[in-house]
């Protein structure tokens, strides 16, 4: 075999031009990512940190410590998504009168793609299971989910999805076809190169993790609950996480299919989605909206329950029509499957489909509505908190109902016809998804912090995250609704007509208070950790709160609960605080815990050097890695030292010093 | 379910409690499970080969009506399913697995038919007055 024969074989078609060296902003940018990235390993290698790191962390099977490091990637990836949101934002505001802007098209077209998928897969996505993670096995008295190890796989295996995503930026480019790479521009005739590719593995591979962690949540909560704990009593924060369990089981199988039908037609020469021979592009946006519209349920749901916990805790009140909250969130997961059609009215089915999914949509506003009002309820005449997480919720309140009645306008059909694929459309998923799901995640984030690491979050640095963000994203997407209306497209690269460029400059600013609120938001962790010593949280239940995770001690020990709690009412702890309940401090018994494992990280590892491969058509390298990961997964079940007990005695001395605590405190 | 957590219910590969109401196998069970299977298989295989229906169509809609057969048979005779098996959860995620499979199978079909019809309508007749009013 001679020389290019070989090197084909091993490198398919990786050459040194797929590093884009002649990209000044992409060289900058990763000439600053080398430089931090090597000052990061340094500062870790000389602080002897990494066996602490792998054996502490990586390798982790506790759900509160996998919980938390889904909460650090969704963060890291909020920064680069928003690096591309800002990017746009900049190239928008400047590209009027003929200047052609800092980013030509072909790279302007990757950054709207990168920040889509970016901020929907690698951000808002790992940030909901994070707290799920976290929280659901605390709220129902468990000491752990359903399957421990398999939570350390999930997450790492939406760690390789976003490492292959955060690769295409400096080896070979990724997709410019918008955040769901329809064909036929994303088939093999459009999209030639390895955009499409690192689209499709990358969200394959963090697919795998998804699934995963949405079977182990679900049967969490559908087995593990604490004695007492009837579906009916269940927190809500609990109820709206199976339920997005559910919706993740039932929807991410269809995204899966339908990526590998795309890949298909990329590797195999099929023909499901092209042009000729018999594809049907437009089956792919039916299959993927099938998908589609049940994620954005996903994503919004586990943060309804976030709100709901917030204010019943800072109205000092029940939560106003449990029940009721409950239905709502069954009928709206249920609904989430009759509306897919709206994304695409305009594609060409008739009046009578187009008005059934319009009516269909329409309908699921009445649930979400039914919540709103249960909110307010809960704060009439309670006892209100401004605290930070309260602030975001009353934002969310004021924010979300706006976006909501937008997506009622957008889905009559007639007016779709007109506002489709504009800016307006643009103004209202970003209005829902940062009103509601960000600022939920805040929201979950300010309330939930002091329990996962026993301090308080600083007050006066969240105020500014949550006003920057909430006056931030007014400015921001205010002038992209009038754009919209004006009929102004989404995804341009310039502008011909130059009033429109007053509304992109006022946009651009807001993108920049919402920089700022970031920038607050970290500034935020920093400065908690420095006055963490003023912020400790003693007793495990800093806001007087009403569920169970309050019960424990801040942060809470490897086990959870000492003895299961026994449960008589939705709102446990608050009830077991009505009643005096008393901390039962002798009897300890040994407790069986599931060790740590790094098959997960290996699994991963070779996960994404398989999707890597198969991007650059290594296919020597991807058969390996393909036999490697098999042997690797049926090698980890003939691992049979998998538990070990935590001896009465740690539990007892554990406990006394939380008892030690709590006594200092009073 | 929920109330027969034990003090180390969280630990799937320890898990060792087993009463959670599924009809458990038996020999009896697994040959008649496995009769069946075996049976569903044989008689699409003689339709195809023996070329027993002539019309395609209906060989398609016969041989489907065979594989859901064959589907439930694998539920209840290797699955253990039924009713009451996890205090009705299976039963539950059944019916629920059972509504979305129709929705997405009905709806696509339906969308992607309307859309067919009113994107070449010109392919095989004129088009109807009742095609004119259903454009988009």
């Amino acid at each position: 075999m001679n020389m290019p024969d070989l090197a084909k074989l091993i490198f398919g078609r990786l050459t040194i031009e797929a590093i884009p060296y002649h990209e000044p902003i992409l060289i900058g940018t990763f000439i600053a990512v080398a430089i931090g990235g090597i000052a990061l390993l340094t500062l870790i290698t000389r602080a002897k940190l990494w066996g602490y790191l792998w054996s502490e962390w990586f390798t982790s099977i506790d759900h509160k410590k996998i919980g938390i490091m889904y909460m650090v990637l969704g963060i890291v990836m909020l920064l680069r998504g928003f690096s591309d949101a800002i990017m746009m934002r900049a190239q928008q505001a400047i590209a009027f009168n003929g200047n052609p802007g800092f980013l030509p098209p072909h790279h302007y077209d990757q950054i709207f793609t990168a920040h889509g998928v970016i901020m929907i897969f690698f951000v808002a996505m790992p940030l909901v299971t994070g707290l799920m993670n976290y929280v659901v096995p605390l709220q129902i008295g468990a000491r752990d989910v359903a399957f421990p190890f398999l939570n350390n796989f999930s997450f790492w295996m939406t760690v390789a999805g976003a490492m292959l995503v955060m690769a295409s930026l400096f080896v070979g480019e990724f997709a410019r076809t918008g955040w769901l790479a329809y064909p036929p521009l994303s088939g093999l005739a459009q999209s030639p190169d390895v955009g499409v590719d690192y689209y499709i593995w990358s969200l394959q591979v963090a697919g795998v993790g998804t699934t995963l962690s949405g079977i182990n949540l679900l049967a969490t909560i559908v087995k593990m609950r604490a004695p007492g704990m009837t579906m009916m009593k269940m927190p809500v924060f609990t109820w709206t996480s199976l339920l997005t369990n559910v919706l993740i089981v039932a929807a991410f199988p269809v995204l899966t299919a339908v990526l590998a039908l795309l890949a298909l037609d990329r590797y195999a020469g099929t023909n499901f989605f092209t042009n000729d021979f018999g594809g049907n592009a437009m089956m792919y946006v039916n299959l993927i909206w099938i998908w589609g519209h049940p994620e954005v349920y996903i994503l919004v749901l586990p943060v309804f329950g976030v709100f709901s916990e917030v204010v019943a805790t800072f109205s000092r009140k029940r939560l106003f029509g449990y029940a009721s909250m409950v239905y709502a969130t069954v009928v709206i997961a249920v609904l989430s499957y009759l509306v897919w059609l709206h994304h695409f009215f305009t594609m060409g089915s008739g009046a009578s489909v187009n008005s059934f999914f319009g009516i269909t949509t329409m309908i699921i506003s009445i649930p979400t509505g039914a919540k709103i009002f249960n909110w307010l309820f809960t704060m009439y005449r309670g006892r209100i908190k401004f605290d930070v997480p309260m602030l975001w919720t009353v934002g969310f309140m004021v924010t979300f109902v706006i976006g909501g009645m937008t997506g009622v306008m957008l889905a009559v059909p007639p007016a779709d016809f007109l506002l489709h694929n504009s800016l307006f459309l643009i103004a209202h998923f970003h209005n829902v998804i940062i009103g509601g799901v960000i600022f939920g995640l805040f929201a979950g984030i300010n309330y939930w912090f002091p329990k996962a690491f026993g301090y308080r979050l600083d007050e006066f640095w969240g105020k500014c995250s949550f006003w920057f963000w909430l006056v931030g994203f007014w400015v921001a997407f205010t002038p992209l609704y009038v754009l919209g209306f004006m009929g102004v497209t989404r995804r341009m690269n310039h502008f011909e007509d130059p009033s429109l460029q007053i509304w992109f400059q006022i946009a651009a600013f807001g993108a920049f208070l919402v920089a700022l609120g970031i920038g607050s938001f970290l500034i935020q962790l920093w400065v908690s950790y420095k006055r963490r010593d003023q912020l400790r949280d003693v007793t495990g239940d800093p806001w007087h709160g009403r569920t169970l995770e309050w019960s424990t001690s801040s942060p809470p020990p490897a086990y959870n609960f000492a003895f299961t709690p026994v449960i008589h009412d939705n709102d446990a702890w608050w009830d077991m605080k009505e009643r005096n309940a008393r901390r039962r401090l002798e009897g300890y018994l040994p407790i069986h815990m599931p060790k740590n494992t790094g098959a997960g990280v290996i699994l991963a590892g070779i996960s994404f050097v398989f999707g890597f491969a198969m991007i650059w058509h290594m296919f020597l390298v991807a058969g390996i890695a393909f036999v490697a990961l098999v042997a690797t997964a049926i090698g980890h079940t003939f691992n049979y030292k998998r538990d070990y007990y935590i001896p009465a005695d740690v539990v007892a001395r554990t406990e006394a010093a939380r008892t030690e605590e709590l006594a200092a405190h009073v | 379910m929920s109330a027969q957590i034990d003090s180390h219910g969280a630990h799937g590969a320890h898990d060792d409690h087993h009463d959670d109401g599924v009809g458990h196998s038996t020999l009896k069970g697994y040959m008649m499970g496995f009769f069946l299977a075996v049976v569903l298989t044989a008689i699409p295989f003689w339709l195809v080969m023996e070329k027993v229906i002539p019309n395609t169509q209906t060989l398609a809609v016969v041989l489907l009506t065979f594989a859901a057969i064959q589907i439930v048979v694998h539920m209840i005779y290797f699955l253990h399913m039924n009713p009451r098996s996890e205090g009705g959860w299976n039963m539950l995620a059944l019916i629920f697995t059972l509504v979305i499979v129709v929705i997405t199978l009905a709806g696509s079909i339906w969308v992607m038919f309307h859309l067919n019809s009113n994107m070449m309508p010109g392919m095989s007749h004129q088009m109807t007055e009742q095609q004119v009013k259903n454009l988009p």
